[in-house]
């Protein structure tokens, strides 16, 4: 496999960052996804896309470490991954946003935000109590990179509204920003535009490029809006039925009959 | 240095750093912390941001376009062109690309500088057709990264350059070189009738205006100002470059367009300039808040208020109280006024303007009942702004003021407004026919705004546009904004246009405010879909009838004018707005193109029908057009009996 290539709009993707191999997953007897191996390379956006129940999520959650396979490895940065906490996932740089947003809807924008750096505050929380010292100088650094993603994704006006008031574009940005907060190196997107009109989808299209343009975070999203996946991604799992019946660029994705299939549905005759 | 061999802005800003140079001169909110700039810090940036122009080929005379919202570094690009002999030339920068095409072939600016990616975007669309366009300097590198470089340089990198070249010496040269009577500014008119024009400002024009108005309001080092209104508007650039610059009071940008409030709130501005649309629109918030507080609160609200309406303009102006009031409005800025006005970051005004349109009288009274001292002026670009303004202690709702110091008034026979001042401008760039036809050889200047001189209190009152104002078809006076300006006083009138020269009657278009109608409709469960559905709903149309009546009553007590009553009106299915020509960016009404747009709808508002069908093009605000259509309801108002002059 070549180790790094540069796209046609002049970004460099780099070596394989995170592999599944094989992976399987059962919930009992079904079988939600099956045998499937992928890979997702150093710098690049990767779309996973499917009908409804292709087992998108499940994969995303395989990744994110919420799900254990029962066969198949994952591999992350060269090394073979063990059975894992998430939290010790997103320790390692992988970060996530939801489907169903799963922000702190009686906190302020810029508390859940501050939630996303968790893993970068090493004081303790009686430290952090009596606010002295490192746990101050801490939380300055800490909301000095916070208030640097509230300014990329110019949400300067809610940083103190409760997320609870905000509608649902907004909590998707908030969530796009919370995960950006940990600083990932891979960044996990569920449905980033799912519910949203064309003027939200566009800035959100928007904001995921300059992320991975800007600070050079690989992206792996799963996406219902095949306007969008086609145009923002490098390349493109297509899965149905838990297996995968495409990989690749969108264009050879989109020239796959199994994928032509799968979207519009065979005669059966 | 004497103030009176202050010739240009670099000289002001010289003269600020050795008087005050460790004062804060900017502040801009970024990354949720006012940052701040000293004038000594300033300067030390201007001058980089200069020098650095001088290492790409700037040279005395060029135009340099400066694009984006109000952000210091923008500011110092202004004064930096000047610092080098160049004359920056502010643009609007939520302007359309066509539009902006057009200001920027026409001054033939061989630099823009640009916020950010958006702006950049705008001009790479219409880069082919500008040939004279040689660099662009961006703020904010973000999405920028892939772009081709070769004509492209960001505002650090300029600086950059600028300070390793060391060319302070050749710097003060060239701003040596700049007299009183050089361009000081360039400043595109919005352009009510057709294309903008360049209004040519002097030194002259801008410091002499600067003292001069400074002067009436005692403004001083130590004033704060929120600057949010758009750069290339004449006012932004008198606030925040000339008076500043004059006076040394700091700047303070916002975070973001969203942000204004709170950063208002955060700074407390003692010196404040709003159109009166932002005051309507926090009027309106404010009511619309009361509508859903408690009783108690609610009580108190409307108990205090009655007592500000009726004493507070007079404490404001110094006139004698009664103890008895003296004491319910003080209890009244304990529980209402002073909560308020800290709300509305109005607490510190000592000095507050309004200007650009008519505000309405009782939005107006107010905020003076709070005891914010608001006033009027009348002015424009070809001006400097000043023409005419509202001294301390002789405030009014329907004067515009007395002329400003230096200004002089005449009233031409069709009663059009003519001045002559020192902040007279010097000429429309490249357009001698225009110049001459709207300023005289005398130095007379035509407003185009048709008022008179009030007898007994020397204040201007304006009527109307000169043009605007017209002729009934039975030769009695129309005033169309006379009658839009009492129709938008209600909350939920956004915008109205009014038709009638040369007809038996008047009618109307309105535009429905959507946060009060919007509101109105959540708390009595009215569901819709669109703007369009909310704006023809049976109950809506049946308030908008209403105010309409309303409005004839109170049309009809004026003899002069009580042939503006509204006969027949409708409610518009789309907000009249600037990307699609109907308003200036500055929002005033352009009648000639609604009046071509709608002409179907000014047929039929003037026919039996009930309802008509009409398609309108629209255009996004990406630039992208489409279609809308609708059937609009046509509704008949009530005519007051008019008072017959005794």
């Amino acid at each position: 496999m070549k180790d790094s290539y540069i796209t046609p709009d002049g970004r460099t993707i780099g070596g394989v960052l995170m592999d599944m191999r094989g992976i399987t997953l059962r919930f009992g007897g079904v079988e939600a996804i099956k045998n499937i191996s992928f890979d997702i390379r150093e710098g690049e956006i990767r779309a996973i896309i499917g009908p409804n129940g292709a087992g998108k999520s499940s994969m995303l959650n395989v990744i994110s470490g919420f799900y254990h396979p029962q066969d198949g490895e994952v591999w992350f940065r060269a090394a073979k991954r063990p059975t894992m906490r998430p939290y010790d996932v997103a320790r390692q740089g992988i970060a996530r946003t939801f489907q169903n947003i799963a922000l702190f809807e009686g906190m302020s924008v810029l508390d859940n935000i501050m939630c996303g750096r968790l893993t970068h505050m090493k004081t303790g929380i009686f430290s952090q109590a009596i606010w002295h010292g490192a746990a101050q100088r801490e939380e300055v650094e800490n909301r000095e990179a916070v208030e640097r993603i509230i300014d990329f994704l110019e949400i300067q006006a809610i940083r103190k509204t409760p997320v609870g008031r905000l509608p649902y574009g907004l909590k998707k940005r908030v969530e796009l920003a919370r995960a950006l907060a940990a600083e990932p190196k891979l960044l996990l997107l569920d449905e980033p535009m799912a519910g949203m009109n064309v003027e939200e989808k566009e800035d959100m299209s928007r904001f995921i490029l300059d992320v991975n343009d800007e600070f050079g975070t690989t992206i792996a999203l799963i996406e219902h809006d095949m306007g969008v996946v086609m145009d923002l991604s490098d390349r493109v799992v297509v899965m149905d039925y838990g297996r995968k019946i495409g990989d690749g660029t969108p264009d050879e994705v989109r020239g796959n009959q199994e994928v032509i299939d799968a979207y519009l549905g065979v005669a059966h005759d | 240095m004497t103030t009176d061999q202050l010739h240009s802005i670099p000289e002001l800003l010289a003269r600020n750093v050795a008087s005050f140079g460790d004062k804060p001169a900017y502040r801009e909110k970024e990354f949720g912390i006012w940052q701040s700039w000293t004038w000594t810090q300033a300067a030390a940036e201007i001058d980089a941001l200069a020098a650095g122009l001088l290492t790409l080929g700037a040279v005395p005379d060029d135009h340099i376009a400066i694009v984006g919202r109000n952000r210091p570094a923008l500011y110092w690009v202004m004064v930096a062109a000047q610092r080098i002999g160049c004359v920056p030339v502010p643009m609007y920068s939520d302007a359309a690309a066509e539009e902006m095409a057009y200001a920027l072939d026409h001054c033939g600016a061989r630099f823009a500088v640009v916020s950010d990616q958006e702006q950049v975007d705008k001009i790479a669309d219409i880069r082919e057709g500008l040939t004279g366009l040689e660099h662009i300097i961006y703020l904010d590198g973000r999405g920028l990264r892939k772009y081709d470089h070769g004509a492209m340089t960001s505002y650090g990198d300029v600086q950059a350059a600028g300070r390793a070249a060391e060319l302070s010496v050749r710097l003060d040269e060239l701003s040596a070189a700049r007299g009183y009577d050089d361009t000081c500014v360039m400043l595109y008119t919005s352009g009510t009738t057709g294309r903008p024009k360049g209004v040519v400002l002097s030194n002259r024009n801008v410091i002499e205006t600067s003292k001069n108005s400074s002067d009436f309001d005692g403004l001083r080092v130590g004033e704060e100002v929120l600057a949010y209104l758009p750069m290339a508007w004449v006012g932004d650039f008198i606030f925040s470059i000339g008076q500043s610059m004059w006076t040394g009071f700091c700047v303070n940008c916002p975070e973001s367009e969203a942000t204004m409030m709170t950063d208002l709130r955060e700074i407390g501005p003692t010196y404040y300039f709003a159109p009166p649309r932002v005051f309507e629109t926090q009027l309106t918030q404010v009511m619309i808040r009361m509508e859903d507080a408690g009783r108690v609160k609610k009580w108190l609200f409307d108990h205090f208020m009655a007592v500000a309406h009726r004493v507070g303009p007079d404490l404001l102006d110094g006139k004698p109280v009664g103890g008895l009031y003296r004491l319910r409005y003080a209890l009244g800025n304990l529980f209402v006024f002073g909560p308020l006005k800290n709300t509305l970051g109005l607490s510190r005004v000592r000095v507050g303007y309004t200007a650009g349109e008519a505000i309405g009288p009782e939005i107006f009274d107010f905020y003076r009942s709070l005891g914010i001292n608001l006033k009027q002026l009348y002015g424009q670009t070809e001006a400097t702004v000043f023409i005419t303004q509202q001294p301390d202690g002789e405030v009014r709702s329907d004067t515009v003021g007395v002329p400003s110091p230096g200004v002089e008034l005449k009233i031409a026979e069709n009663g059009e407004v003519f001045y002559r001042s020192p902040g007279t401008f010097m000429s429309y760039y490249k357009n001698p026919e225009s110049t001459a036809s709207t300023k005289d050889t005398e130095g007379w200047v035509a407003t185009g705004d048709a008022g008179f001189i009030e007898e007994g209190s020397g204040h201007l009152r304006i009527i109307d546009r000169a043009k605007d104002v017209g002729q009934m078809v039975d030769g009695r006076l129309f005033a169309p904004k006379y009658v839009e300006n009492k129709l938008k006083f209600y909350p939920n009138i956004l915008e109205a246009v009014v038709f009638g020269a040369g007809r038996e009657y008047c009618t109307a278009f309105i535009n429905i405010d959507l946060t009060a109608v919007g509101n109105w409709a959540e708390r009595n469960n009215i569901a819709y879909s669109s703007y369009q559905e909310l704006s023809q709903h049976p109950q809506v149309l049946g308030q908008i009838e209403a105010h309409v009546s309303e409005v004839n009553t109170s049309v009809a007590s004026d003899p002069m004018l009580a042939g503006c009553q509204i006969h027949r009106f409708l409610v518009l299915h789309k907000e009249l707005d600037a990307d699609d020509g109907e308003m200036t960016r500055t929002r005033k009404v352009r009648r000639a193109v609604i009046a071509d747009k709608f002409s179907d709808l000014i047929a039929a508002l003037y026919s039996d029908a009930t309802d008509v069908y009409t398609e309108t093009e629209v255009t996004y605000e990406d630039g992208r057009k489409g279609q809308i259509t609708a059937t609009l309801d046509l509704r008949d108002a009530v005519v007051a009996a008019e008072q017959v002059a005794a």
